[in-house]
């Protein structure tokens, strides 16, 4: 496996660093940093930036729901059109193709379950190709993109030893 | 009744460690950026406290043998095989210890007469000197120096040999001055040993902790030397594992033996949780840590950088995770600038004196600290270094 670029992997550990931190720790000039960074968004290698939220404490409300798909691939371009046309609707945050007994693993969000069920009745099921859906709800979130949540902070360090 | 007089007197003349009396001076104070630990800012990776909560489930709070669980000294066995290309048999060279403190006293008490001298370098971890005091050893200290890059020179080594000299004691990578070896003194010592028949204890505890795509190379390497070595090792740095207290030393059998009948009597066992919890951490092998010196590698090119333009000169060290920053040009000394920074700015570093009289002029910064925070505590240290040069 080729080893990622080093300002992407820090990146991808925490975005929010600032340029002249990042040059600090790369040993890079500012302007090397977001000239990299620039370039690594202009090519599609960096796709865009979130903050990791736990979603009870920001107050916010809503559902999400894993949707197992199962689709008819095409001649031409096998699940790729369909799966792509998919990625498109706003609800859904993820859809990957998977292996295994079905075809595409989409996550939805909704405001509630009848806003959910209503996407997938009415939009997602009724597509051409689309064959069966299998919906499940998340209950609670104990971690995510890499960090737990409600996690108890680290244990106490002495502040000074050997 | 009159403690002073009753006290050993051998014990009650030993200093205290510089550090305990700083960590006094810290210690209940909640707003302080502290760069002044030793040990990796994280807990032991998951797998590892998983296991041993695990083998608690299953009720194994028991003693083990003297010499270590046998699953635990034949992975120690392969492991140091792989990180230094010589191998010990785990039934009689291998002895498992509570952290190399424990390994480093017991292998002094064994080998030491009273009289007997001891060569150390200085700035070093704490407990050197009086661990060879403790044996009735004599320390004698040679100083490592700056313009060295804090790497041991192999004539000060040789003007320090006399008679009387009996051990050679190394810990490269250093703590507290993250100094490296290059492996042409590292064979001058070498050959000095051999031509004056003299053990060497070598500490690799941050063997591991090495930067810039360096590979570690130990003394024990060498031809002749591994008959006279003894190699001193535990998890507390690289596998984040502290406060387990588990090291090991490996050793050829007669010494290994000596040791472990100072180990049996003073010591019975390393405690099976952490001896489980180094099963684990062997298993895991280089996955355990090598996420971690990376990040470390990072760090350490923040606060180099950092230190170096506010006009402290720092060189670049090439192991462990401490940086050693030259504090003379601000016309105090380690310690002032340790206690005015601690005041005025609550940040937490330690006065380079606290390793021996040749770290004055000096403070270590560790810097396995979020990354954050060294920016923030070097921001700091930038105001407190112009408002005394003012």
């Amino acid at each position: 496996m080729i080893p990622m670029d080093p300002l992407i992997q820090l990146l991808t550990l925490n975005s929010n660093r600032s340029t002249a931190e990042l040059a600090g720790i790369l040993s890079l000039s500012e302007d090397e940093v977001r000239r990299r960074i620039a370039a690594a968004e202009a090519d599609g290698t960096i796709l865009g930036y979130n903050a990791v939220v736990d979603r009870q404490k920001a107050g916010q409300s809503g559902v999400t729901a894993l949707v197992e798909v199962r689709i008819t691939p095409e001649r031409e371009g096998g699940f790729d059109r369909l799966a792509k046309r998919i990625a498109k609707f706003d609800q859904v945050r993820e859809c990957f193709l998977m292996s295994g007994g079905y075809d595409l693993a989409i996550l939805v969000e909704g405001k509630d379950l009848l806003d959910v069920a209503n996407f997938i009745a009415e939009k997602l099921s009724t597509l051409g190709g689309v064959l069966s859906t299998a919906t499940h709800f998340q209950l609670k979130a104990y971690k995510q993109a890499g960090f737990l949540v409600n996690a108890a902070t680290d244990e106490e360090r002495l502040p000074v030893s050997p | 009744m009159d403690y002073h007089n009753k006290l050993c007197t051998q014990i009650r003349d030993l200093p205290r460690s510089g550090i305990r009396d700083f960590f006094e001076l810290v210690i209940g104070r909640s707003d302080v950026i502290s760069l002044g630990v030793g040990e990796p800012d994280k807990s032991t990776p998951w797998p590892i406290r998983e296991a041993v909560i695990r083998s608690l489930e299953k009720g194994q709070t028991s003693y083990t043998s003297n010499l270590g669980l046998e699953p635990l000294r034949v992975l120690i066995s392969e492991y140091v095989e792989k990180q230094f290309r010589v191998t010990y048999d785990p039934k009689t060279e291998i002895l498992v210890t509570v952290g190399v403190s424990e390994a480093l006293d017991i292998a002094f008490r064994a080998v030491l007469n009273p009289g007997d001298e001891v060569i150390y370098h200085e700035p070093c971890y704490v407990s050197y000197s009086p661990s060879i005091k403790m044996a009735y050893g004599v320390p004698v200290v040679v100083e490592t120096r700056e313009e060295n890059q804090f790497a041991l020179m192999a004539a000060d080594v040789e003007k320090a040999i006399t008679p009387k000299t009996k051990i050679i004691a190394l810990n490269f990578p250093t703590n507290p001055t993250g100094g490296i070896m290059p492996p042409e003194e590292l064979e001058k010592i070498a050959a000095l040993a051999v031509k004056h028949d003299l053990f060497v204890f070598t500490d690799e505890i941050y063997c591991e902790l090495l930067y810039d795509n360096r590979q570690h190379k130990s003394i024990v390497e060498y031809p002749s030397m591994r008959e006279r070595t003894v190699l001193l090792h535990g998890f507390s740095k690289a596998f984040a594992m502290t406060g387990w207290r588990l090291g090991y030393a490996c050793a050829p059998a007669p010494l290994r033996e000596a040791m472990m009948k100072v180990h049996q009597y003073c010591m019975l066992c390393a405690p099976i949780m952490s001896q489980i919890a180094g099963i684990e951490a062997l298993k895991m092998g280089a996955s355990a840590y090598e996420e971690m010196r990376q990040s470390y590698e990072m760090r350490r090119n923040i606060i180099v950088s950092r230190l170096n333009g506010m006009g402290l000169h720092c060189f670049n060290p090439g192991g462990a995770f401490y940086a050693f920053p030259e504090i003379r040009s601000t016309g105090l000394t380690s310690k002032e600038f340790a206690l005015g920074l601690l005041e005025k700015k609550s940040v937490a570093v330690v006065p380079g004196n606290a390793f021996g009289a040749a770290g004055e002029g000096f403070v270590r910064c560790c810097y396995a600290t979020a990354p954050d925070l060294i920016v923030k505590a070097m921001d700091l240290m930038e105001e407190f270094v112009n408002e005394v040069r003012k």
